[in-house]
């Protein structure tokens, strides 16, 4: 069922229970977020979809990403409180990751010179949870998962010893939005990958890391660069 | 054990479990519970069925293995029926005296008395001790007081007799108005109404639908659930079957933390008993009712407390909480509707269904009904669980019943609601405490603990504890939270260091804000609270540490120093022969003098000395 709702002032049909921010796609309007997928279960780790929602005469922050359009439902996107959590997101993980391009994209474009906060240790993973989301939902195969919590949170593979289900699909080298998952041969055995971030290791290639001719993984590979492609297009439209 | 099949049945059972015990026995109530435990009250138990063997009193003495009396204090706690005779510190060396002279001849043991620290008064019986002259216990009073293993204790006392009055006599329609205009909160923190929680739950569409109890206990000091589930889990899982009846569940959860064994014994005991007698499992008391509870084992996340989290991990999956909408009540549990309530909580159901809404109604506060366990820890006199009425200020809490500051020290501040709670301080000691008065000051209820603190606790050292314990146990999904706590506790960290700089106030402010309105779940939301509360109150403290580098409290090593007053100091060496460096020197009878190069700060000449000559500069 199609119901109308007011994002930024304009009147925009959407799906029942659709989330905003693709209402707000459909109006032209831009939400930054590093979580999302649309072909993927809403996450709602990153908190940089936030917008304003007023809804029964009661205002407040929500993310995008997973909150249901309803009718009646006025979203602003663009607001001090908005753009001050932005900022704040933006800066604290710049903090963790200073040098990923995409976040100091996104810092200039909100005018952030450089984070107040102390940088870590080279780390490029923002924990976004992308290639595990992938993995599971789009990939079926479940190869890596995020494992421990707080600041010890990671992308590993379960007990961190060689994933025996990974197909070796490459699809969280491609969604990573930060590009810090990267598959290399392992030094001592050179079938064997290893996923770099955190040096993972999955399996083996089947065909010698010739993945242009590899028959096994053409046709997966293409459905999902198509996609990637897509999620790609959407930042360097935000960029503009 | 005889199968219960009808409220006719469970009134004639009750009948006879009174009479059998009508005669005049003298009974032995012991604490078993956690705190006494590690008081060695297993040790005492022991040497009392020696003795009573010994001398052959099988017939006349009985000992109850009871939970938690709340003055965990003075623990292990023994009680002597009828008399109610009140016997502290017990060891088992003690039981001797007490067999020969208290059970045998009716004559107290002195030295086994609480004694009042002020006046010296001994206090003879239970109900004469001050500790618990203010308190007005409800829900934890069979704690202590029946044998949680037992379910014809909790008979003889009234229970599953709520149970019987709902199943029998109300729809369950009824038993949720009931607990609506009961005016009951939530007992886990939030303070959301459970009536009108369970009024939507019950309206939700779906033929499954779940109940769970929270017993994910994990705030740093307090330890109310786990005693409730220790010494009365029949009261619990009465609540359970009562809520299960009026929003329709069939199936319930109770989630308990590992590390809580005891409760997870006695509960499995509790479930067991209520089985056999057909108060859980097919037909309950023939009104074709069906429930059954089974017991899920938290393994030690203190995120798992968050409802979403709790039962992400019921359903086998590391436990991170989720986005709402949709509500439990709607999708929760396998995505059916789930009602997910405080152990706490379910305790008060029974409480309500017998004596009545407007019983309920009429104790507390304006916006905060009935009473509430807190457990009241750290430099307090009399630690251990209070139960008061809700709107008792904190000074009758902490001076009242808690007795004041150890040592003769004072009062500084009170951390309720654990690690996602506040700071309040002196100038709010009077303030009645209730679900909102509470969150005015910038603190939460929480579960209930209260971290009592005096001059001696640095406010900036503690925030950065809080901090500090948030670190690992956020689960680490959403940034503001995973990042932001990692950031707040850098910047405690250098200005306990002697780092800080003059921003960071006003960054550690804008981040707490931040978290607070963008974090995913109540985890993150909360998690500034310690913070922004210490910032609010003592902010001359975080002054002192930035601007002077001075810590006053003599907490943070590095903007202290401890001096040896020359005018108190009578040089009785007591500093010196302790010192493990040995950087304090001088001869007996002549002031003292603590050499700053070898001093490592470890505060021990500080406790020392007696004429307190050992100050922090």
């Amino acid at each position: 069922m199609k119901i109308p709702i007011i994002v930024d002032g304009q009147m925009v049909q959407v799906d029942q229970g659709a989330p905003i921010i693709d209402a707000a796609k459909k109006a032209g309007i831009f939400i930054p977020t590093l979580c999302y997928h649309e072909s993927l279960k809403p996450y709602g780790s990153c908190r940089l979809c936030m917008v304003e929602v007023v809804q029964n005469k009661q205002r407040r922050l929500v993310t995008s990403c997973n909150f249901p359009a309803e009718g009646g439902m006025e979203v602003f996107t663009n607001t001090d409180k908005v753009r001050q959590i932005r900022r704040m997101v933006v800066e604290l993980l710049l903090a963790r990751c200073p040098d990923v391009p995409l976040l100091k994209t996104m810092a200039r474009q909100m005018g952030i010179k450089s984070s107040r906060f102390k940088k870590r240790e080279a780390n490029e993973c923002i924990l976004c949870g992308l290639c595990v989301r992938f993995c599971e939902e789009v990939v079926g195969v479940c190869a890596i998962g995020l494992a421990n919590r707080g600041i010890e949170r990671e992308v590993a593979t379960p007990f961190k010893v060689a994933s025996d289900v990974c197909i070796g699909c490459g699809s969280c080298t491609y969604i990573c939005p930060t590009g810090c998952i990267e598959m290399v041969p392992d030094e001592k055995t050179p079938r064997l990958r290893i996923m770099k971030m955190g040096n993972h290791p999955l399996s083996p290639c089947p065909n010698d890391y010739q993945c242009e001719n590899c028959s096994i993984e053409q046709e997966f590979l293409k459905d999902i660069k198509d996609v990637i492609v897509e999620f790609r297009r959407s930042y360097r439209n935000s960029e503009r | 054990m005889k199968r219960i099949s009808s409220i006719v049945d469970l009134e004639n059972l009750r009948e006879s479990i009174l009479q059998k015990r009508g005669s005049k026995k003298t009974i032995i109530r012991l604490c078993l519970s956690t705190g006494c435990r590690a008081q060695k009250s297993v040790k005492v138990i022991e040497a009392l069925e020696d003795e009573i063997t010994k001398q052959g009193l099988q017939d006349k003495v009985a000992i109850k293995k009871t939970g938690c009396h709340g003055f965990c204090e003075m623990g292990p706690i023994m009680v002597i029926e009828p008399a109610n005779i009140f016997y502290r510190q017990v060891k088992p060396k003690d039981v001797g005296d007490i067999i020969s002279e208290t059970v045998l001849h009716g004559n107290v043991v002195k030295r086994l008395l609480w004694k009042d620290p002020q006046t010296k008064e001994l206090t003879n019986t239970e109900h004469d001790l001050p500790v618990y002259k203010k308190q007005k216990k409800n829900i934890s009073y069979n704690s202590g007081k029946i044998d949680p293993t037992d379910i014809d204790d909790y008979l003889a006392v009234g229970g599953y007799s709520a149970l019987g009055k709902a199943l029998t006599t109300m729809t369950p329609a009824q038993v949720v108005e009931t607990v609506v205009s009961s005016g009951l909160r939530g007992r886990g923190g939030g303070g959301f109404p459970t009536g009108i929680k369970w009024r939507i739950c019950s309206a939700a569409p779906g033929d499954i639908k779940y109940i769970i109890a929270n017993g994910d206990e994990g705030d740093p000091g307090a330890f109310m659930d786990r005693s409730l589930m220790e010494g009365d889990p029949h009261s619990i899982i009465e609540g359970m079957i009562i809520g299960a009846f009026a929003i329709g569940a069939s199936e319930g959860f109770i989630y308990v933390r590992k590390e809580y064994p005891i409760a997870i014994d006695h509960l499995a005991i509790a479930i067991r008993q209520a089985e056999k007698c057909g108060l859980l499992g097919n037909n309950i008391l023939s009104t074709g009712f069906d429930f059954t509870i089974k017991i899920d084992r938290g393994a030690g996340a203190f995120v798992c407390g968050e409802e979403t989290a709790l039962m992400i991990s019921i359903e086998g999956r590391s436990g991170t909480p989720r986005s709402r909408p949709p509500y439990p009540a709607f999708e929760g549990l396998w995505g059916k509707p789930t009602i997910l309530n405080n152990v706490e909580t379910f305790g008060n159901i029974p409480k309500i269904i017998s004596k009545g809404s407007d019983w309920y109604s009429s104790i507390g506060t304006k916006k905060s009904k009935g009473t509430k366990i807190f457990s009241l820890v750290g430099k307090v006199r009399n630690t251990g669980l209070v139960e008061v009425e809700m709107g008792t200020t904190l000074r009758e809490m902490i001076f009242d019943i808690g007795g004041g500051i150890r040592k003769g020290k004072r009062f500084k501040a009170v951390q309720t609601g654990g690690p996602s709670g506040g700071c309040i301080p002196i100038s709010k000691i009077d303030m009645p405490v209730d679900y909102d008065s509470l969150r005015e000051a910038g603190a939460i209820m929480g579960s209930g603990g209260m971290i009592v603190m005096d001059e001696t606790s640095c406010m900036v050292d503690v925030a950065r504890y809080f901090i500090h314990f948030l670190l690992f146990e956020s689960c680490g999904k959403c940034v503001p939270c995973r990042e932001g706590l990692k950031q707040m506790h850098e910047i405690l960290t250098n200005i306990c260091e002697g780092r800080g700089e003059k921003r960071d106030i006003k960054i550690l402010t804008e981040l707490a804000h931040f978290m607070t309105t963008a974090s995913l779940c109540g985890l993150g939301a909360t998690a500034p609270n310690p913070v922004l509360s210490t910032i609010r109150y003592f902010r001359n403290e975080y002054e002192a540490h930035i601007y002077d580098k001075k810590c006053s409290a003599g907490v943070c090593k590095n903007l202290f120093e401890y001096v040896i007053d020359e005018e108190l100091c009578n040089g009785c060496t007591l500093c010196k022969v302790k010192c493990p460096e040995q950087a304090i020197s001088g001869k007996r009878k002549e002031p003292h003098r603590i050499d700053v190069q070898k001093c490592i700060k470890c505060g021990i000449c500080f406790s020392l000395c007696k004429r307190e000559a050992v100050r922090v500069k």
